[in-house]
């Protein structure tokens, strides 16, 4: 009999003190961000998919179509083609493309780099209708890119 | 013609309170739903409906448009009728209880004698209405929900009744302007704590919400009894819902704490409602905070609970009431 | 499947079958059950797996063994860090690579703050399982914070792929220490709050006291390790009982319950967090200087002919890594030994008889990780 209301009374306390818990919770400030209209800052160390590095003495990508990161990728995501022209030492990069849909974003690609031209981007908001549109022509991109 | 003379009163009156109904049952809808999420949502730490409106305000209306303009799925196995007639079952009786509610001592539809038992009378239909919906949607989660529903109602129904019963004594009557009346210098709730607490309890299980949510417990049940339900049909569950919370807290309000007393207002008379909807919607608010804090509990507890502590201390509390009634 | 269905349903009259899954808000992912119930009480049960298979361990066979990391992530989305453990290490003592110490102090720390987060999502969903909806945001408030450092470091928030063979990818910083160990505080400060509002309520206490009995004998016959294992009083835990890494440096305690029911595995849980402090802290405070990656790393990494094993303690319990190699670079088999796996087996006959309600928080208490099992 005395167990049964102490249990009771143990028992109520207990949703009581749970009740003044949610209660200021109430009170305190909100955590959330309401994402479309404020936007956290992102740290610069995020890993979003690839890109090629513009770098500033050149204007343009160091690219040699090497093709490691080609080799390397496990998922077989990359692909890069060159080509020799006159007048220009070594290979010119002609096709980069990423297949992002495939991508696991390990990072071995950017790590065997021999020119550091690749790198990764800050970009996660990455929303699409169809596959082709996670299809990158990373040389385009990097063209567009100021 | 002097039939029809005598009766007008009586018709616009009809008319007038069904109009005030369905105002009440939509208003409260409305209001409760944005307010239930927007508390919610500061429990959670996070700002709740923000989009549409001024911090959301339109939400509730633009998700009422939304459920409308949706198909009425019926399941190819579900018994058509019942399907169909379950919503509107749930929905259409938490009218009657408004007609019989004193919002203030002017305010009511109609005063009857028998005032408490209609209300508990048409609160009751909800369970039917559960119990076909479940039934007839032919889910297996839908019949779950709508069995353990009729079994939690009919137990909770006890202490519920058997606590406002010690009111009844004490007030010697049904009606519930003059239960209302009769708490002019002392609440009930000083009087009957205990019966207040159990009533509350009830009530919570009365009107399905958590912690005593077992008929929709969607971590078991994906959505229980409206597991099938869609669109409107849908929607006529949640405004039978939120009517019926409003029905309940409303009683607690007009057994213990005073119907539409308080700091007397010019017209006291009419203006009696501003305290009645407060104190009911300070219940609710009641019902949604413990709604967001606590686990549900597990079916055969929710019983035991029932047995072994509610109905046995109703019963006491009911006994010493009597004793007490007759001394004094 | 139907076979199955007609089976069960033929075997009584009043029984009768309900599919649990696989969408279901209780199941976290596409695992099913078939319960056979007779009212409510669940007579038999049968875990349906294979919704999410992805044949991470065939995959293994294709490419070079290094080529598989950003996979272990994958199968584990909760325990990424500690799955990359369990592989670079097996690499590593495959090839027999030494990491430098920084790296392992590195590893360490991160593999920790990955376990928190994944006890404080455990958590979150457990109580929704069972049926309160305020915790689960209280968790994640807390675990965002363990996202932001981690996705300071590693660049990911989820799947990381941050250890390498021979090291990590990339140093931790200042700002990573000092975040980490306000990050320490924060949640030491947040345990009365889970505290009054979680862990003392009484209707949690009601749903989860003797529900999901285990005992160590039954542990053992179904392989059933980490928490669960150690709510039955077991105090095995591989970070004590083979330590790898440097594991064996640091001062902690396993916790343990006794009672083996769903109050204890939440309970040692729970107190898991603090541990995992504990050992971030030292580690904090322990922090060498030196390089994050081992020096001589071969590109193509050849691995000895033989077979190798790695086991690492995951959130959840013993996960190995089991290589047989016959000379190359890839791996000529690859087994993965998850804890979840293990532990679901045991729903059957732990949820025998139960009624629903407790079906679904004993199998919250397993902590299930869908993608684990289906890996």
């Amino acid at each position: 009999m005395k167990s049964y209301f102490s249990e009771l009374f143990r028992g109520a306390w207990s949703l009581i003190l749970g009740l003044k818990v949610t209660i200021k919770a109430m009170f305190s400030p909100i955590v959330t961000c309401q994402y479309p209209r404020e936007k956290l800052e992102i740290t610069p160390n995020y890993r979003g998919h690839i890109d090629l590095v513009k770098f500033a003495d050149t204007g343009t990508h160091k690219c040699i179509s090497c093709g490691s990161c080609m080799r390397e990728c496990p998922s077989d995501c990359i692909v890069v083609e060159g080509e020799k022209r006159e007048g220009v030492k070594g290979k010119v990069c002609v096709v980069f493309n990423l297949d992002f849909t495939k991508c696991s974003l390990c990072g071995a690609c950017v790590e065997v780099c021999p020119t550091k031209t690749l790198d990764y981007s800050n970009d996660y908001e990455l929303a699409g209708y169809e596959r082709a549109n996670f299809h990158f022509d990373l040389l385009k991109r990097v063209e567009e890119r100021e | 013609m002097e039939i029809f003379n005598s009766l007008l009163p009586e018709l616009i009156r009809i008319v007038v309170c069904a109009v005030c109904g369905a105002v009440i049952v939509f208003g409260n809808a409305l209001v409760m739903g944005y307010a239930e999420r927007k508390l919610a949502g500061r429990i959670m730490l996070r700002p709740g409906p923000m989009e549409v409106g001024f911090h959301g305000l339109y939400q509730l209306v633009v998700d009422g448009l939304k459920l409308m303009g949706k198909q009425l799925v019926i399941p190819v196995n579900a018994d058509k009728p019942l399907y169909m007639l379950a919503p509107l079952l749930a929905f259409a009786p938490v009218f009657v209880p408004l007609l019989v509610l004193p919002f203030s001592e002017k305010i009511q539809g109609f005063d009857l004698d028998i005032g408490m038992l209609v209300i508990l009378a048409f609160a009751s239909i909800n369970v039917l209405a559960i119990l076909i919906g479940g039934w007839s949607s032919n889910n297996k989660y839908s019949l779950f929900g709508a069995i353990r529903s009729v079994a939690q109602n009919v137990a909770y129904e006890i202490p519920m009744l058997i606590s406002l019963l010690a009111i009844v004594f004490m007030t010697n009557t049904f009606s519930l302007k003059e239960i209302a009346a009769a708490q002019s210098p002392v609440w009930f709730v000083v009087i009957q704590p205990l019966a207040f607490l159990i009533y509350i309890v009830a009530m919570v299980a009365e009107t399905n919400r958590a912690p005593f949510d077992l008929p929709e417990a969607e971590s078991e049940l994906t959505a229980g009894f409206h597991t099938e339900y869609s669109g409107m049909s849908f929607s006529l569950f949640v405004l039978g819902e939120y009517a019926n919370m409003f029905i309940v807290c409303s009683v607690a309000t007009v057994f213990f704490l005073g119907g539409s007393s308080g700091i007397p207002l010019p017209f006291f008379e009419y203006t009696g409602i501003v305290w009645f909807l407060m104190k009911v919607y300070l219940l609710m608010f009641f019902l949604v905070w413990i709604r967001w804090t606590y686990p549900r509990t597990r079916f055969d507890q929710l019983m035991n609970f029932c047995w072994k502590y509610l109905i046995p201390f109703s019963l006491v509390n009911l006994l010493i009431t009597v004793v007490m009634v007759k001394l004094v | 499947m139907s076979m199955d269905i007609e089976v069960l349903e033929d075997s009584s009259h009043h029984r009768y079958v309900l599919n649990m899954g696989p969408q279901h808000p209780s199941t976290h992912g596409v695992l099913r059950v078939l319960l056979e119930l007779e009212g409510e009480y669940a007579m038999h049960l049968l875990p349906v797996l294979g919704y999410g298979h992805r044949c991470h361990e065939k995959i293994a066979e294709f490419k070079p063994a290094k080529s598989f990391m950003p996979n272990t992530a994958r199968m584990d989305y909760l325990g990424a860090l500690i799955y990359n453990h369990g592989f670079a290490q097996l690499l590593e003592k495959a090839v027999g690579i030494e990491v430098p110490e920084r790296a392992e102090y590195i590893r360490v720390i991160t593999s920790e703050l990955n376990r928190i987060q994944s006890h404080l999502l455990w958590y979150g969903a457990y109580l929704l399982d069972l049926g309160a909806f305020t915790p689960i945001m209280y968790a994640f408030d807390d675990r965002e914070h363990i996202l932001d450092i981690l996705e300071d470091v590693t660049g990911s928030r989820l799947t990381y792929c941050y250890f390498r063979v021979g090291g990590v990818s990339k140093d931790i910083d200042e700002k990573f220490v000092t975040k980490t160990r306000a990050f320490i505080d924060r949640l030491r400060s947040r345990y009365s709050l889970y505290e009054t509002l979680v862990n003392g309520n009484v209707i949690l206490e009601n749903r989860l006291n003797d529900v999901g009995d285990l005992n160590p004998h039954t542990c053992n016959r179904y392989g059933i390790t980490g928490p669960l294992l150690r709510g039955t009083g077991v105090a095995y835990d591989i970070r004590r009982a083979e330590p790898y890494s440097i594991y064996s440096q640091f001062d902690f305690e396993i916790p343990t319950a006794t009672k083996g029911d769903c109050m204890a595995s939440f309970m040692v849980r729970f107190r898991e967090l603090e541990q995992s402090l504990r050992i971030i802290e030292q580690a904090l405070d322990g922090l060498p200087e030196g390089p994050v990656m081992a020096a001589k790393v071969p590109k193509k990494l050849n691995i000895p002919a033989g077979d190798y094993n790695s086991s690492v303690e995951s959130p959840r319990g013993e996960l190995s890594f089991y290589l047989v190699s016959d000379g190359t670079d890839v791996p000529y088999r690859l087994k993965v030994r998850t804890p979840s796996y293990s532990n679901l087996s045991v729903v059957p006959e732990m949820c025998q008889g139960m009624l629903i309600s407790d079906v679904v928080s004993a199998m919250g208490a397993l902590d299930l990780v869908i993608p684990e099992i289906d890996r």
